[in-house]
C-alpha cells in the first residue's frame, strides 16, 4: 500500500478497556481523528468485564499519587457521566469494616489518608450505626470508615456505552484486532496485527494487562514497570440476595488488596469477591474451586448469612498489577507518562484499582497529556454527549410500556423471561453502534441471559435472532466469538 | 445350565426388575419380576426379537417458524435397524397442513409399524 | 383486554387440563384465558418428542406433542381463550395480571380466580459451582432438547452428560440417535434419579457407561469446550482426590434437577414451601392467597405428565367453585371464611407432602391424595398414613425411589380420625 493512499489517524488508541474507551470518549469531543484497536470480539472484555463494579471513594491510594488524584476526580465525574451516558449508576456508599482495635486503627489512616486525598464526608462509625445501616453484618464487626459518595455501576455497560458515544462522534473501533507489531514510519506509528496495518501520529496504550508487551512492542524500552496478572473470582448472586447488603462492605484491606467484598450491584444482584491470586496467563479467566471457596469464605466473614447457594454465575477477572523495579505492588501508583523514548507515546498502563472509578478522570486527564504532546484540539461543534436512546423495557412504567409496544410490537415479545428483556431490546442490541454479533454480546448489552435459568430458555431464540438479523445460518451464531459456536453439531 | 437374564421392564414408568431362566438351547422357562402381563410378553420378545418404537422429527415446510415435524413409529421396530431408520428419516419432507397421526410412511421400513405425524400443525 | 373469570398462567399440561376442568365446571370458554409465554400451546411437551406419556390417563404411550396435542384440540374446539406469546409480569393478591404480548401490547387485567401453571426451570452450572472456564458447549438438558427437536440443530458431538434424571437420560439416547457419541452419563448420588425403563432403553441399548457417584469438576477450553474433568465423589458427595479423569469433549449437558419458576407467586407473596420450591396448597390446590390455585410442575416437580393433568383438573375444578361461589355470595374473593386448615407432613424417608395443609371444614374423602417423595432409595417398605400418630392407612411398596412421586389416598379411618389441631403424617414404617 502506498503511504500516500493510507489513512492516517490522529491517534490509536490500544484497548478497549474502560479507561481507552474513555480516553476515545473525551478525545470524541475535539476535531481530531480517532481510532481504537481491541484483541478481542468486544469492548469491555479485560479487566473491565469481570471486577468488582465499585466506584470507589478515593481513600485507598497513597498521597500524591496520580492514582489517589485520578480516584478522587473520577468518583466526582461519575454521576454526570453516568447520567450522560444512561448508565445505570447508585451512590450508595461504602463500609470499611474493623473487627478489632488494631483494624479500627487501620480505618482511621485510611481515613486521614483519604481526607489527605480530598475524599469528601469521610466519616469512621461504630457498631450500633453500622448495624443500623447494614443489619446483616457480622456482629463481630466493631467499626467501619463510611464513605458516602463510592458508588456503584455496572463496568461493560459503562464501557461499552462510553464507545457507543466515541462511535457516534466519529470514533473508529476495531475489534479482533490483536496488535503485534508497532514501527515508527517517517514519525508516524504503523500498528499491525499481521494482516492489516493502522497509521496514527499518536499512540495511546490502554492495553491492560498487556500494557507492559504494547509498551516494549512500542519501542519503551526501559518501560518501567512489568505486569503482575492477577486473577479475582466472583459468585454473582440471585436478586433475591440483592438486599442483603445495602452498601459496598469491604474488610480491611491486606497488602493483597481490598480483599473479598460484598456488594449490591446495579441490577439488583450482589457480588462476592474478589480473590487475588497471581497467575502466568494473562488471559487465564477460569475460575477455581479453592476460589470459589475463599470467596464464599470471606463473604460470610462480612455477611455470615449471606445466602451463597443462590449463586447465579461465577466468573474471573484479571488484574493488570503494576510492579516497579523495586517489586513493591501496595506503593504502585498507575503508570500513566508520557513516553520519553518514543515520541508521540503516551501510557495508561498498570491501570488496576480503582481504574473503573477512575476512568473519567483518566480519560480527561489523558486528553490534557496528548496536548501537552502537541496534539491540536479544537472543539467539535457537532458532538453529542450521549448515545443512541436504549428502551429498558423491565425499568418503564405501564403507559411506557404500552407505548413503545404500539410502535414496536417486538416490544411486546419477552426473549428472556427471568431479566424481562423483550425482542426489541434484542434487535437494537444488534443494530446499535458496535452491535453485538453473539450471545455474550447481547447478554451485555441487555441482560438477556443474566437470570437464574442461566440462559436456558432465552438462548434458542436469542441465537435465532442473531441469525436472522445478521442473516447468517444459527450454525455460525456463537457464544463469545471466534470457534464458541454454539450448534457444533450442525443442522440434523 | 440355565441361566437367569435380567432386564428392566420398558413397557411403563414402574421399570419391573424382570428375570427369565432361559435353558441352554435358548428355551425360557419362566419369568419372575413381573406385576402384569405385558412384562411378561416384553421380555420374551426383548430375548428373541428386541423391537423399540422410535420417535423423532422430519423435515416441516409450509408451516412458517415450525421446520420440524415429531414423528414416530406406530409399533416397536427391530432395535437393530434404528439407526438405519434414522438414516430413512433424513430423507423425509412433510409439507404441512398435517394432523396429528396422518400416516406419512406406511409399514415403515417393512417392519410392520407405520410412521405417523406426532402433532397437528396448521400451513403458515 | 376485558377482565375474566379465570386467569390461567401458562399453556402447558397444567394450564390446559386446569382451563378444560373450569370449563367442565359451568366455567364459559370466554370467560377463561390461558396465557402463554411461548409461541404454541403445549408447554414443554412439545419438545419431548419421545414416547411415555399418557399411559395413566388414556391407557397408551403417547409422544409429548400427542398428549399435548388431545388438549390443545379440545381447548380450541370449545374456544376456551388462550394467548400465546404473552408473557405474565405481574400478579397482585387481588388477582391481578399484568402482561405483555406483541398483539395485545401491555395489559392490567382482573380475575375471580388466578391458576398458576407456569411449570419449572433447569438447575444451571451456576448452581452447581462447577469450576474453570466459560466456553460455548455447556448446556441444560431441556435446551439441547429444544436445539435438537424444534430448531433441528445438533448442539454438538462429543457429549458428556451430568445428571441421571430423565431428562439427561432421554437426551442421551436422542443424541446418539442424531449422530452424536455420548461418552458417558455422570451421577453425584449412588443411584439414577430417572426412571429405570429409561436407563435401559436410552444408556443400555446404546452402551452408554453411567457413572454413579461421579460429578464434573472442572470444565477446560476457552472459545468451545475442549474437555471435562469428571471425578468420584466419596459418601460426602465431595469429589476424592487421584480419582480425576480428564475427559475430551466439546458438550457437556446438564440434567442436575428441576425448579419449579414462582418468582411471580413469591411476588404475590403466596407462601412457598422450602422443599418443593412450589407454593403451600390445600387439598383443594388452594394457595396461601384465596383464589388462587397451583398444579402442575410449578407447584413441585413431577416424574409423570398423566399426574400433572390430575391436579391440574383438580385446580381447574376448584378455581371453577371459587368462582361460582364468590359470584353466588356476590362479596368477593372470601368464599370460605370456615376454612380449619391443619397441616401435614412427611416423616421417617418422607421429603414432603403436597398438599402441605387440608381443610378440616371441605371436602375431605377416599379421593383425596397425598403426593409424596422419599428421600434415597427404599425396599420392601410401608408407607403409613397416620393422624396425630394413630395409623389409619398402610400401603406396601417394593421399591421406592427419590425419582418417582408417590401417593397415598385418605381412607374412612382417617377422615373420621381428623379433628382441630390434628396432624396428618405419612412415613415409611
Amino acid at each position: 500500500m502506498e503511504t500516500t493512499e493510507k489513512m492516517k489517524y490522529d491517534v490509536c488508541i490500544i484497548g478497549a478497556g474502560i479507561t481507552g474507551a474513555m480516553t476515545a470518549r473525551k478525545l470524541a469531543k475535539y476535531n481530531v481523528s480517532v481510532i481504537v484497536l481491541e484483541a478481542a470480539d468486544d469492548v469491555a472484555m479485560g479487566a473491565t468485564k469481570a471486577n468488582s463494579a465499585i466506584v470507589h471513594a478515593g481513600f485507598d491510594a497513597e498521597c500524591g499519587t496520580i492514582k489517589a488524584r485520578l480516584n478522587v476526580r473520577g468518583c466526582a465525574m461519575m454521576p454526570e457521566e453516568a447520567k450522560e451516558l444512561d448508565v445505570p449508576y447508585k451512590m450508595c456508599g461504602s463500609l470499611v469494616c474493623a473487627y478489632s482495635d488494631a483494624e479500627i486503627k487501620h480505618l482511621e489512616t485510611l481515613y486521614a489518608r483519604g481526607v489527605e486525598n480530598g475524599v469528601p464526608d469521610l466519616k469512621i462509625i461504630g457498631q450500633k450505626e453500622l448495624r443500623e445501616m447494614e443489619p446483616h453484618i457480622s456482629e463481630e464487626a466493631v467499626a467501619a470508615l463510611w464513605a458516602p459518595t463510592a458508588g456503584i455501576v455496572c463496568p461493560y455497560e459503562l464501557c461499552i456505552a462510553a464507545c457507543e458515544n466515541a462511535s457516534i462522534n466519529g470514533v473508529v473501533f476495531k475489534t479482533n484486532f490483536r496488535v503485534c507489531d508497532i514501527r515508527k514510519e517517517d514519525g508516524i506509528f504503523a500498528v499491525s496485527n499481521g494482516t492489516e496495518t493502522v497509521y496514527a501520529s499518536y499512540l495511546v496504550n490502554a492495553a491492560g494487562v498487556h500494557s507492559d508487551e504494547i509498551a516494549i512492542l512500542a519501542g519503551e524500552a526501559n518501560f518501567p514497570m512489568h505486569i503482575i496478572p492477577r486473577r479475582g473470582e466472583y459468585m454473582l448472586l440471585d436478586r433475591s440476595e440483592g438486599n442483603t447488603a445495602s452498601h459496598v462492605l469491604f474488610s480491611c484491606p491486606s497488602a493483597n488488596g481490598k480483599g473479598i467484598l460484598v456488594s449490591p450491584t446495579v441490577d439488583g444482584n450482589l457480588i462476592l469477591g474478589p480473590t487475588a491470586k497471581a497467575i502466568d496467563d494473562r488471559d487465564d479467566t477460569a475460575t477455581t474451586s479453592s476460589g470459589l471457596e475463599e470467596v464464599q469464605r470471606g463473604a460470610k466473614h462480612l455477611v455470615p448469612g449471606v445466602n451463597t447457594r443462590a449463586v447465579i454465575t461465577q466468573f474471573s477477572g484479571v488484574r493488570p498489577t503494576p510492579v516497579g523495579a523495586d517489586g513493591d505492588i501496595t506503593k504502585s501508583d498507575f503508570c500513566i507518562f508520557i513516553s520519553k523514548a518514543v515520541s508521540g507515546l503516551l501510557h495508561l498502563a498498570g491501570i488496576e484499582s480503582p481504574g473503573l472509578a477512575s476512568s473519567p478522570a483518566t480519560g480527561e486527564y489523558a486528553v490534557a497529556l496528548l496536548a501537552e504532546m502537541g496534539l491540536v484540539l479544537t472543539e467539535k461543534e457537532t458532538y453529542q454527549k450521549g448515545r443512541p436512546e436504549k428502551i429498558r423495557f423491565r425499568e418503564l412504567d405501564d403507559a411506557e410500556r404500552a407505548a413503545v409496544i404500539a410502535k414496536n410490537p417486538l416490544y411486546g415479545k419477552i426473549i428472556c423471561r427471568c431479566e424481562t428483556v423483550t425482542e426489541g431490546e434484542i434487535v437494537d442490541a444488534i443494530h446499535r453502534p458496535l452491535g453485538a454479533r453473539d450471545l455474550d454480546m447481547v447478554k451485555r448489552r441487555t441482560r438477556a441471559g443474566m437470570g437464574r435459568c442461566g440462559a436456558g430458555f432465552c438462548s434458542p431464540r436469542t441465537v435465532e435472532i442473531l441469525a436472522r438479523e445478521l442473516g447468517v445460518p444459527m450454525t455460525e451464531i456463537t457464544k463469545c466469538g471466534g470457534n464458541s459456536v454454539i450448534l457444533n453439531g450442525g443442522e440434523k | 445350565m440355565n441361566t437367569t437374564v435380567k432386564k428392566t421392564c420398558i413397557v411403563c414408568p414402574m421399570g419391573c426388575h424382570l428375570e427369565a431362566e432361559v435353558s441352554d438351547n435358548g428355551e425360557i422357562l419362566s419369568v419372575s419380576g413381573n406385576t402384569c402381563k405385558r412384562g411378561d410378553a416384553y421380555i420374551r420378545t426383548e430375548l428373541t426379537d428386541p423391537r423399540r418404537t422410535l420417535t423423532s422429527t422430519v423435515r416441516l415446510c409450509g408451516a412458517g417458524a415450525e421446520r420440524y415435524l415429531p414423528v414416530k413409529t406406530t409399533g416397536g421396530i427391530s432395535k437393530a435397524r434404528l439407526m438405519e431408520a434414522m438414516k430413512a428419516l433424513g430423507e423425509i419432507t412433510v409439507t404441512a397442513p398435517v394432523t396429528r397421526g396422518d400416516v406419512i410412511v406406511k409399514n415403515f421400513l417393512g417392519e410392520g409399524a407405520d410412521l405417523v405425524a406426532g402433532k397437528t400443525v396448521d400451513a403458515g | 383486554m376485558e377482565d375474566k373469570k379465570i386467569i390461567i398462567i401458562g399453556g402447558g399440561p397444567a394450564g390446559l387440563a386446569a382451563a378444560i376442568e373450569a370449563n367442565n365446571q359451568g366455567i364459559a370458554p370466554k370467560d377463561i384465558l390461558i396465557l402463554e409465554r411461548d409461541r404454541e400451546l403445549g408447554g414443554i411437551l412439545n419438545q419431548c418428542i419421545h414416547a411415555g406419556f399418557g399411559l395413566h390417563m388414556f391407557g397408551e404411550e403417547l409422544t409429548g406433542p400427542e398428549y399435548a396435542g388431545r388438549f390443545i384440540d379440545i381447548v380450541r374446539e370449545r374456544g376456551i381463550g388462550y394467548l400465546c406469546d404473552a408473557m405474565v409480569l405481574s400478579l397482585s393478591p387481588d388477582h391481578e395480571v399484568a402482561f405483555v404480548s406483541p398483539t395485545e401490547g401491555f395489559c392490567r387485567i382482573r380475575a375471580n380466580a388466578v391458576v398458576l401453571a407456569m411449570g419449572c426451570r433447569e438447575r444451571t452450572r451456576g448452581a452447581l459451582n462447577i469450576a474453570g472456564t466459560r466456553p460455548a458447549g455447556i448446556y441444560s438438558a431441556g435446551t439441547a432438547q429444544r436445539y435438537v427437536n424444534i430448531d433441528g440443530y445438533l448442539p454438538g458431538k462429543r457429549v458428556v452428560i451430568l445428571g441421571s434424571g430423565d431428562i439427561g437420560l432421554i437426551m442421551a439416547r436422542r443424541l446418539t440417535l442424531e449422530g452424536a457419541k455420548v461418552l458417558r452419563v455422570c451421577e453425584l448420588m449412588p443411584y439414577s434419579g430417572g426412571l429405570p425403563r429409561n436407563i435401559a432403553q436410552c444408556l443400555d441399548d446404546f452402551d452408554i457407561p453411567l457413572y454413579l457417584s461421579h460429578t464434573v469438576t472442572a470444565i477446560h477450553g476457552k472459545e468451545r469446550l475442549e474437555a471435562v474433568t469428571v471425578a468420584k465423589v466419596g459418601d460426602d458427595r465431595r469429589p476424592i482426590p487421584g480419582t480425576e479423569e480428564y475427559i475430551p469433549c466439546d458438550t457437556l449437558l446438564l440434567s442436575v434437577g428441576l425448579l419449579p419458576e414462582n418468582e411471580l407467586s413469591r411476588e404475590a407473596g403466596i407462601v412457598l414451601d422450602r422443599i418443593t420450591g412450589g407454593a403451600q396448597v390445600d387439598e383443594t390446590m388452594q394457595t396461601s392467597i384465596p383464589g388462587v390455585f397451583a398444579c402442575g410442575n410449578v407447584l413441585h416437580v413431577h416424574d409423570l405428565v398423566d399426574f400433572v393433568t390430575k391436579e391440574a383438573y383438580r385446580a381447574g375444578a376448584s378455581a371453577a367453585a371459587y368462582v361460582s361461589c364468590a359470584c353466588a355470595s356476590n362479596e368477593g374473593h372470601e368464599p370460605d371464611t370456615a376454612a380449619r386448615y391443619l397441616p401435614t407432613e412427611g416423616k421417617n424417608g418422607v421429603r414432603y407432602v403436597m398438599p402441605q395443609k387440608l381443610n378440616a371444614n371441605g371436602d375431605l374423602n377416599a379421593d383425596t391424595a397425598l403426593f409424596f417423595r422419599v428421600d434415597n432409595i427404599y425396599r420392601d417398605r410401608s408407607v403409613i398414613l397416620s393422624v396425630d400418630g394413630k395409623p389409619c392407612a398402610k400401603v406396601k411398596k417394593r421399591f421406592l425411589e427419590p425419582g418417582q412421586m408417590e401417593h397415598i389416598n385418605l381412607n374412612e379411618d382417617a377422615i373420621a380420625a381428623i379433628r382441630e389441631g390434628s396432624t396428618v403424617t405419612v412415613a415409611l414404617d
